[in-house]
């Protein structure tokens, strides 16, 4: 057996004729934070929709603490229990007050009772200084509030991974920060977490890993301090270029 | 320091209550307008005197009010019968519908060809055909009293409206929603049932509503069958006067019995554009 929590192997992803993913290959140990960049359109969403198999995938293998998650008969239900994921859009379900979105999963899923799951929500809630929001609809919480209260959602279920995908992206600055901040706490707490972003300053703060990914191609991977400030292709090169012309690095 | 509001402000405010005050004058002086027209071109009309007398009779009104009323007794437990069976088949066809699963292939071609014909036929033919086709059969366990399959066709009839509506409902829930439950470990049945059904209803309550108003009136329909509900107890009043007044009573009553509904279904419509615009979803 792998060592690793999250293994991919040379996995191929096509939508028609589009080829999305080609031969990529990572592997996530346990409590380590990897993040993912690269343009618009190179195939971060859908290589994260994969890891969760919201997709399916054409070729290769994802292996999840040792178990083939792409093999025929898994029960997909089942290892999407074991993965958190969050997503640009908050979808928070807006006929659901913030304490019943997160303990729905737990209650449903992971057979944790009504009472029990209220309990740990709330302390989580608690930590992350959205306690007075637990009665609250979505609709009536900022931006950033909602997606806090996605990703703790996700990560009430102790996931053994966290998948998040540009959670920041539909935000402003002041409300990018609170989130960001939540983020680094968890990984303080040793959450090991696959994280698409375009913040490339939190990919510096968070990552163990960066890894540029270039027309479906993992094009280069290092520590953050390695990838971000000495390119080794063009295409990274120019992918930076243009965030420091957008203002963004 | 205590707030002055501004001159500015006081002229604001006065020229609003002007603008107010204008408004509703015009629209009082242009209701008594319209209606002094209206009595005027009715009770102008040649015909007027004999219209009133054989559809605004008191005396026939006060006679017949009774049988009427019995009548509509039994209009009430029908539309109640007809409107639960029709709000749990509607449900179970439009989960039906929505379904993805291969195991429900039969029922969801099923479901569709059974909405597709119950929405184009005209219920009276479906009224027919059920009141008069399935006695004929003389299969002894099904009765085939007038009331039973009378309500059996509403039921057919409007569960292909509602199962519609609720499709509808069901396929406007935006399916990020259906991805994230999915996301979080839910299966399909309860992903369906405790995130997108619930959304979907919400948002079709007003168009349900809707067809219920429209469920409750066409429960007079079922007198064609002979059964005796208000619209037929009136029939029969006027078969022995000649006067058609307790058909207006009838319509009267009909008219009350559904205005509660109507007025909610207005409110609550109202009452969700409101929040949908807050949310800025316009
Ligand atoms: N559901 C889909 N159907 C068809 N093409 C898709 C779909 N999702 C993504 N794509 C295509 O796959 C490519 C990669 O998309 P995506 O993974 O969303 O990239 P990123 O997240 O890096 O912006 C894009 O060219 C996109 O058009
Ligand atoms: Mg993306």
């Amino acid at each position: 057996m792998t060592s690793s929590l999250l293994e991919i192997k040379d996995l191929r992803k096509s939508y028609g004729d589009e080829l999305v993913l080609q031969d990529v290959s990572l592997s996530l140990s346990e409590h380590q934070v990897k993040v993912v960049i690269g343009a618009s359109g190179s195939g971060k969403s859908t290589l994260l929709r994969c890891v969760n198999l919201l997709e399916a995938v054409d070729d290769g293998q994802i292996l999840l603490a040792g178990e083939d998650i792409t093999s025929v008969g898994v029960n997909a239900d089942q290892v999407r229990a074991q993965i958190g994921s969050v997503f640009q859009a908050f979808n928070l379900f807006p006929h659901l007050t913030v304490i019943q979105n997160i303990i729905l999963a737990p209650v449903l899923v992971h057979g944790v009772s009504k009472e029990e799951a209220k309990v740990q929500a709330l302390k989580l809630l608690e930590r992350f200084d959205l306690i007075d929001k637990a009665g609250q609809y979505p609709d009536l919480l900022s931006g950033g509030q909602q997606q806090r209260v996605a990703i703790l959602r996700a990560v009430i279920n102790k996931p053994k991974v966290l998948l998040l995908d540009e959670v920041t992206s539909a935000l402003d600055p002041i409300l990018i920060a609170e989130v960001l901040a939540l983020i680094s706490e968890l990984k303080a707490d040793g959450m090991t977490m696959m994280i698409a972003t375009h913040e490339m300053g939190f990919a510096k703060q968070v990552a163990d890993e960066v890894l540029f990914l270039h027309q479906g191609q993992i094009c280069e991977v290092g520590r953050p301090e390695d990838v971000l400030v000495s390119p080794q292709t063009h295409h990274l090169a120019d992918f930076l270029g243009s965030l420091r012309r957008a203002g963004r690095l | 320091m205590s707030y002055r509001p501004s001159e500015l402000r006081r002229q604001r405010e006065a020229a609003r209550h002007q603008a107010s005050r204008r408004s509703t004058l015009i629209a009082t002086v242009s209701t008594v307008a319209i209606g002094a027209l209206l009595v005027f071109v009715v009770t102008g009309a040649p015909g007027f005197d004999r219209v009133r007398e054989s559809f605004f009779n008191f005396h026939y009104a006060k006679t017949a009010l009774p049988h009427v009323l019995s009548g509509l007794w039994l209009n009430l437990r029908v539309m109640f019968i007809a409107e639960i069976f029709v709000l749990i088949f509607g449900l179970l066809i439009a989960l039906a519908r929505t379904s993805r699963s291969p195991l429900l292939y039969p029922v969801r071609l099923l479901a569709a060809a059974y909405t597709d014909f119950f929405r184009g036929l005209p219920l009276l033919l479906v009224l027919f055909l059920v009141g008069f086709g399935i006695p004929g059969l003389q299969i002894s366990w099904i009765p085939n009293s007038a009331v039973v399959l009378g309500t059996v066709s509403l039921i057919l009839t409007y569960s292909a409206y509602v199962a519609e509506v609720i499709r509808a409902g069901i396929e406007a829930v935006n399916p990020a929603q259906r991805m994230a439950a999915r996301a979080l470990g839910l299966t399909q049945s309860q992903t369906q049932r405790r995130v997108v059904l619930p959304q979907a209803l919400r948002k079709v309550t007003p168009p349900l509503l809707n067809d219920l108003v429209s469920l409750q009136k066409d429960s007079g329909l079922i007198s064609v069958l002979g059964a005796i509900d208000a619209i037929r107890a009136a029939g029969i009043e006027t078969a022995q006067s000649f006067n058609f007044t307790p058909y207006l009573v009838a319509g009267g009553l009909f008219v009350l019995l559904t205005i509660p509904l109507t007025r909610f279904t207005d409110w609550l419509t109202r009452k969700q554009d409101r929040a949908r615009v807050q949310q800025g979803q316009w």
